[in-house]
């Protein structure tokens, strides 16, 4: 059938990338967000436009709000007039980006990326450019420029891999949130971020799941998981004095296969004695703002700390979210603390102090499991596990924002028989990007994103070849809504699991019955059974 | 047009500075007026640039990091891939500027039917390396000119760049690589489909001026000749601000020094300031601690969020009939 499928193309085409026009193709870019969530949100010039109009209803003086929030940002972020200032165009970071690997669009190079909003920095902020003009690499700002911005902002998932790859550390990812921030301002947004975002204002998480569904829906959860294991487990929800507040992504609890993650991080709290709680205002992880503005990031993420306040929690504690955790690492104690209200974070099982987190106090659950692991507080039957052949994906945010690679692996060694590694250019700090990062997870953007995750499913298969791998593990809610349909797109016989499902799957608790059926309420491998045989390798080099 | 025009610009200063050689008023434009105005803008404009980046404050603390995070004692933190401390970063900006760490990394995808391969690929990083590196020392060797007595180890750097005599006058590696690797590096920019389309003016003219002075420089130490002693004369009067034209500079030596200083004088408002942005990026030259130390940004303010209490008001009802505790019931309790 692979012929049917999207054709990937290594030539780039003949054009011009001073030429700003786009054309908007169903299944390549994301739908405008409606007015009545930038109302929501208080955020300017809201109104009814999509992107295939020929008339944005761009605010009269678009152009000046444009420049003026240039000038504003490039005084605010060195980042921002650094990037602006400095890329030589080597192209180190040109097929670096998996969006441009799998559509081979030029304006899809990082470099090129950027340089669509360099040119007008330089045309109107640089002394060569308004000199010299396009000979010094300026280009004008038009209506047509706004239109190109808002396709290939939307086409880039702040994944930072090219980062990795720039002798100056051009983050092309910072440079696309400022762009977005800047398209803000004249009221172009997506719809699939506002109006999560707008719903985790208000609501509390982007499912805009009211407090009774919460609490149904952990519960729906806690009798599911009594089914499997026999043991009923507590539901704390919004209790003052817990050690602990658990902050997780809201898809945690109302999607597949994120859902037998929960069942993975319930089974792990019972077993440990946990003095937590969760909490139906803070009820998500996942940071929408950080794809809309600095300022609606601050926003959202102020509710954490907010709550572990009012609760009185000693420190907290997050579940397996991807750019949920880069806010929290990297943004939050700036934006929203100082935490001194909660206490540096100490295992109250291993008496481990996380001096890796001792201002922020927000400690990743796979920093807290491993380290449960490796003073064995925890009894494992990986066994349990053997029917899957497991890889790992690192996710791009934990990867490139924070490091953390090596404690997700450790949990699933230990929990899984059978782990293999994808090749060694697309993991780790050079992962790729599941490619509906960053708010791109739509159903209209299809096409993009399976193009985008092509790279990501490639190296999978290339696993799923050699060593028979049957499930990507991850640790990313988004990885987890969309990986399934890549994985059945571009390599079927690929399930898609957190790592606390596999994790789940082999705990063995306390008073369990007789485990017959796994997290997913599939029958557990028998013993006996043989295990899934590779096919014949098939041999890339990688 | 890049390359062409770029081309052409080169090519109008080597006649501009032949022309101009050739007379008497022309040569005190060349030696005294040109390299000093450039010279001002050289260091006028890096000042204002560096200025500039300095006085943009960096609010968040957002280093790309490109290995293992330090957490817990018994996972091995990569110290300088990412490092937690900022003597590691310093360490990291270390190997960034002194040995393109980033590019090191660099890999070339390709496709092959439907299957990405991603294959070693060195030689930008091997390029762009022993570019760098031969014409720091090109400029360093240099130092024999203006400064008198010579610098011992701008005697020692002859020495050891002299090393492999070929013929007389001494061959210099460092020339010969600077060369190739400008050859290299332009070749690539021009071949590449990928380079060539985002290529601009700028990026094939500050190569090709590049090599206009390498090439001209080159002729004047191996072909035609110039009078080294006329030439040491007339960087000593210039450096001492006691500017003399002496006598037998030379056409090459002309077209040399008016490329030198239009290279100078537009380093400020080009990307070659690169040079002085690589130490100040905040990817790469912070410690990733962001969790472990406090880092502060100086334009915070506050904004508008959604109050717990305003929460609690919009879904009172429904938080009591789930028996979820609001929070004047623990407050109470
Ligand atoms: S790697 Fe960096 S300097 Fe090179 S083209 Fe990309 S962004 Fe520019
Ligand atoms: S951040 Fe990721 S998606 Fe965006 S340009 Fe870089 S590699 Fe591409």
């Amino acid at each position: 059938m692979a012929d049917e499928r999207l054709k990937i193309e290594s030539v780039p085409p003949k054009s011009d990338w001073r030429d700003p026009k786009v054309e908007f193709r169903k299944g390549t870019f994301c739908y405008s967000a409606a007015g009545k969530h930038l109302e929501a949100l208080d955020l300017p010039n809201p109104r009814e436009w999509q992107p295939t109009d020929a008339d944005w209803k761009l605010p009269a003086d678009w152009k000046q709000i444009i420049l003026d929030g240039m000038r504003e940002r490039l005084k605010k972020y060195r980042s921002f007039r650094l990037f602006m200032d400095i890329c030589v165009r080597c192209g180190a970071c040109a097929d670096k980006c998996h969006y441009f690997l799998g559509s081979n669009d030029p304006k899809n190079m990082p470099m090129v990326r950027a340089e669509l909003l360099r040119s007008v920095y330089r045309r109107y902020f640089t002394p060569a450019g308004k000199a010299f003009g396009s000979l010094a690499g300026g280009r004008e700002l038009t209506e047509e420029v706004i239109k190109e911005w808002f396709y290939y902002f939307y086409q880039c998932s702040e994944c930072r891999r090219c980062s990795v790859f720039c002798p100056f550390g051009i983050d092309t990812a910072e440079v696309t949130m400022i762009g977005r921030e800047l398209l803000g301002l004249l009221g172009i947004n997506i719809n699939w971020v506002t109006k999560p975002a707008a719903d985790c204002f208000r609501v509390g998480n982007h499912l805009g799941i009211q407090p009774h569904a919460f609490k149904d829906s952990l519960e729906f959860a806690a009798e599911e998981l009594e089914e499997i294991t026999g043991i009923q487990v507590d539901l704390p929800i919004n209790r003052k004095g817990a050690e602990v507040l658990f902050i997780m992504p809201s898809a945690d609890y109302f999607a597949t296969p994120h859902y037998y993650t929960l069942l993975g991080y319930m089974s792990l709290f019972h077993e440990i004695g946990l003095d937590f709680t969760y909490s139906a205002y803070a009820s998500e992880g996942g940071n929408f703002g950080m794809f809309t503005s600095h300022e609606m990031m601050k926003r959202l993420n102020a509710k954490i700390y907010d709550e572990a306040r009012r609760l009185g929690v000693k420190w907290i504690l997050g579940g397996e979210c991807g750019h949920m955790w880069r806010v929290l690492h990297q943004y939050m104690d700036t934006m929203n603390g100082p935490a001194d209200f909660l206490e540096p974070p100490v295992s109250p099982i291993t008496g481990t102090r996380f001096d890796n987190a001792r201002t922020t106090r927000m400690v990743h659950i796979s920093e807290f499991t491993a380290d449960l692991l490796y003073h064995n507080k925890l009894k494992l039957d990986p066994r349990r596990n053997d029917r899957w052949n497991v890889t790992y994906h690192d996710s791009c945010n934990p990867a490139r924002g924070m490091g953390l690679l090596e404690e997700p692996r450790y949990v699933l060694k230990r929990s899984c028989n059978n782990f293999f590694e994808m090749p060694a250019n697309t993991i780790r700090e050079q992962t790729f990007c599941c490619g509906s990062g960053s708010g791109l997870g739509t159903d209209e953007n299809l096409e993009i994103r399976l193009r985008g995750g092509f790279p990501r499913a490639n190296a999978v298969r290339h696993v799923h070849e050699k060593h028979g791998v049957n499930m990507l593990a991850c640790m990313c809610a988004i990885d987890k809504a969309t990986m399934p349909a890549l994985m059945e797109y571009w390599v079927p016989g690929v399930e898609v699991a957190g790592v606390h499902e596999l994790l789940g799957n082999a705990l063995v608790m306390t008073g369990e019955k007789e485990r017959t059926k796994d997290l997913r309420g599939e029958p557990l491998p028998q013993p006996s059974m043989a295990q899934p045989q590779p096919p014949a390798a098939e041999v890339i080099n990688a | 047009m890049g390359p062409l025009s770029s081309a052409i610009g080169v090519v109008a200063l080597i006649v501009l500075a032949a022309l101009a050689g050739a007379s008497e008023p022309g040569r005190v434009v060349l030696g005294l007026v040109i390299p000093y105005a450039a010279l001002a803008t050289f260091l006028a404009g890096i000042c204002y640039r560096l200025v500039q980046w300095a006085l943009a404050p960096v609010p968040f603390r957002i280093p790309t990091t490109c290995g293992q995070q330090k957490s817990l004692p018994w996972i091995k933190s990569a110290r300088l891939d990412n490092p937690s401390t900022g003597l590691g970063a310093v360490g990291r900006m270390a190997l960034e500027v002194l040995l393109f760490r980033s590019l090191f990394r660099n890999n070339q995808a390709e496709l092959y039917e439907r299957r990405f391969v991603f294959g070693d690929s060195k030689y930008l990083w091997l390029g762009a390396l022993a570019f760098h590196w031969s014409l720091l020392i090109v400029l360093l060797r240099h130092l024999r000119l203006p400064v008198e007595p010579v610098p011992q180890f701008v005697l020692a750097l002859n020495a050891v760049d002299g090393f492999f005599q070929i013929g007389a006058p001494v061959l210099y590696l460092s020339n010969l690589i600077v060369l190739g690797a400008l050859v290299y590096l332009l070749l690539r920019r021009w071949r590449d489909p990928q380079l060539r389309y985002i290529s601009q003016f700028s990026d094939y003219f500050a190569p090709l001026l590049l090599l206009g002075i390498a090439v001209s420089g080159m002729l004047m130490r191996y072909g035609a000749g110039a009078d080294v002693v006329a030439v040491k004369r007339f960087a000593i009067g210039l450096a001492t601000f006691q500017p003399v034209l002496p006598e037998g500079l030379g056409l090459l030596f002309w077209i040399h020094l008016l490329l030198v200083s239009a290279l100078a004088a537009c380093f400020p408002f080009s990307k070659l300031m690169h040079m002085g942005g690589v130490f100040l990026s905040p990817t790469r030259n912070l410690a990733n601690n962001s969790r472990i130390k406090r880092h502060i940004n100086p334009w915070n303010y506050p904004v508008k969020t959604h109050t717990y209490a305003e929460w609690e008001h919009e879904f009172h009802d429904k938080i009591k009939a789930a028996g979820i505790p609001l929070d004047e019931e623990q407050k109470n309790g």
